[in-house]
């Protein structure tokens, strides 16, 4: 998975360019009606800990992301989706339903598989939560990666970081060897582009390597 | 989502002092409990469920499973799904439970939902999910736009004419079967609720729907020593083969011996305003031969009462076909 982090110095992600050019924009219309200090207030570009440190009421919370300790101030109405996407912008993990539904905001917490979408962020306080920037990295992807590369395990890619965490997940959880068991214990994430007997293919490699 | 305030408590006493306070356990809280919040939250944001104040009990000491001196089991209230589906003693003596449990949601729900918020999981009737409709269950007194409107997954037994939600819980359906207990400390105790009596149904006031008081916390949930000899099977029928409520299902603890039916247990899900045990099929089944005629009769039974609507009268077949092949399939475990 690639750095998308906005201090990656190697590209212009497409996330920071619409921050840069949205964001100009709203700032512009904004000071037409708010003193300087309000403008800055809004925060252009976001970076960690600032997600809630402007919201009345917001609490601090630690949460070692990817072995990482981060100490940040939350709305206690931040779901974990959004405190990794927005506060953290570790923007891997996605936004799909929002209600539990379709999977593709799949994390780890503590080791085990989780809707974030469905869990306040508050609630994890020093707990540990692995991303899909924590598997590997370019340069070295997580078997499970590599399968799913190798397989050709998605089309249009939104909900490919959530299979590929439940996928993780699965190899550690009773799971019989054949492809319906798989099929059963994938069933929480969902794939509009049907990319299914690919990333069973790519899930199945794995475990037959291992 | 509307804001709230976040509280911890230190202990359950905590948590129910502090929950007392609130208006009510029921709908319209406003102050809920919450562990793995997949159906809180999810209600939350659809601002169906609007509480000022959310007591966080996911940290107490409420996540044990174990056997009981009388060789039953004790579940805590805050046990995950998958923890309890997986639970070598479950898979032994209360296989029902465990595959209803795995019939139920995703893998990564199981992961987050808790014994006590399945036992309070809430109807997925579409009125009651959109704040836009009528609903008696979530807005007392406004109607329900179900009874002609859409109605193919909802309830064909125990309704009313103010309500005919479903329940959608598979693992009460299985506990129904099993006659587990629900234990309960309140303000002015604790107490043991049969799992028969814990559900209402919606009567004229389906916005109540157990008999939880304002404070009342689940603290865990008991079964009975397994029956020597039973047989079980939780058998789930619905659109899709994972990831799906239920259109009809059956929870099945049988005993036989030789020919002959000595003990049936009896539950319906997806069809019911509440988990349904069936005594009128198990009736029919006491003391007369396990054959496929019988199971029928006693399907038959099951569903005499059902009450079809515009879109749901298939789930009347459809449910005796799953009972019966349920039993059937108890039948030759």
């Amino acid at each position: 998975m690639r750095d998308d982090s906005p201090s990656s110095p190697s590209f212009q992600t497409r996330r920071a360019f619409l921050q840069t050019t949205g964001g100009t924009a709203a700032a512009a219309a904004i000071a037409a009606y708010a003193p300087a200090h309000g403008v800055d207030e809004q925060g252009i570009s976001p970076s960690e800990g600032s997600g809630g440190s402007n919201i009345e009421g917001a609490v601090p919370i630690t949460l070692r992301i990817n072995g990482k300790d981060r100490r940040l101030r939350v709305d206690p109405r931040t779901t974990l989706l959004d405190c990794i996407r927005e506060t953290v912008v570790l923007t891997g993990t996605k936004k799909g339903c929002d209600h539990g539904q379709c999977g593709a905001c799949t994390v780890h917490v503590n080791g085990r598989r989780v809707n974030s979408c469905l869990t306040l962020a508050l609630m994890h306080d020093g707990e540990e939560i692995t991303t899909i920037e924590g598997l590997g990295t370019p340069d070295a992807l997580h078997p499970m990666q590599a399968a799913f590369v190798a397989c050709d395990g998605y089309q249009c890619g939104y909900c490919t970081s959530g299979q590929i965490m439940s996928a993780v997940a699965l190899l550690k959880e009773p799971c019989g060897p054949d492809d319906a068991a798989v099929k059963e214990l994938m069933s929480g994430n969902i794939c509009r582009c049907g990319a299914y007997p690919n990333i069973v293919a790519a899930i199945q490699q794995v475990r037959q390597k291992a | 989502m509307h804001a709230f305030e976040f509280i911890r408590p230190k202990d359950p006493a905590a948590a129910v002092a502090t929950a007392s306070k609130g208006k009510t356990a029921q709908q319209g809280a406003d102050v809920r409990f919450i562990a793995g919040g997949t159906t809180l939250l999810d209600l939350m944001k659809l601002n169906v469920e609007t509480p000022a104040r959310l007591l966080d009990i996911s940290r107490l000491p409420l996540d044990k499973i174990e056997a009981t001196p009388e060789g039953g089991l004790k579940i805590g209230a805050t046990v995950r799904n998958s923890d309890l589906a997986r639970h070598p003693m479950v898979q032994r003596d209360y296989a029902v439970l465990s595959q209803a449990l795995l019939a139920g949601a995703s893998a990564q729900l199981r992961n987050m939902a808790t014994t006590a918020g399945n036992l309070l999981q809430r109807t997925r009737c579409m009125y009651f999910r959109d704040t836009a409709m009528p609903c008696n269950k979530r807005e007392p007194g406004t109607g329900c736009p179900a009874i002609t409107g859409s109605n193919r997954t909802l309830a064909i037994l125990g309704t009313s004419e103010h309500c005919i939600a479903t329940n959608p819980s598979d693992m009460c359906v299985a506990m129904a079967a099993l006659e587990a207990t629900i234990h309960v400390q309140g303000p002015k105790g604790s107490r043991a609720i049969p799992i028969g009596d814990f559900h209402l149904r919606p009567g004229s006031t389906p916005d109540r729907e157990t008999v939880l008081e304002p404070g009342d916390l689940i603290t865990h949930v008991t079964l009975s020593p397994p029956v020597e000899g039973s047989k079980q099977v939780y058998l789930k029928l619905r659109d899709r083969a994972s990831y799906e409520f239920a259109l009809a299902s059956a929870a099945i603890v049988i005993t036989i011996a030789g020919d002959k039916v000595t003990r049936a247990r009896i539950a319906l899900g997806g069809v019911g305003s509440k988990p349904w045990r069936s005594p009128e099929a198990e009736a029919v089944l006491d003391g007369q031969p396990a054959t496929q005629a019988n199971f029928r009769k006693a399907a038959e039974a099951a569903l005499r009462d059902a009450k079809p609507r515009s879109e749901n009268a298939f789930k009347i077949e459809l449910a005796k076909r799953c009972l019966a092949h349920a039993l059937q399939m108890a039948a030759t475990v």
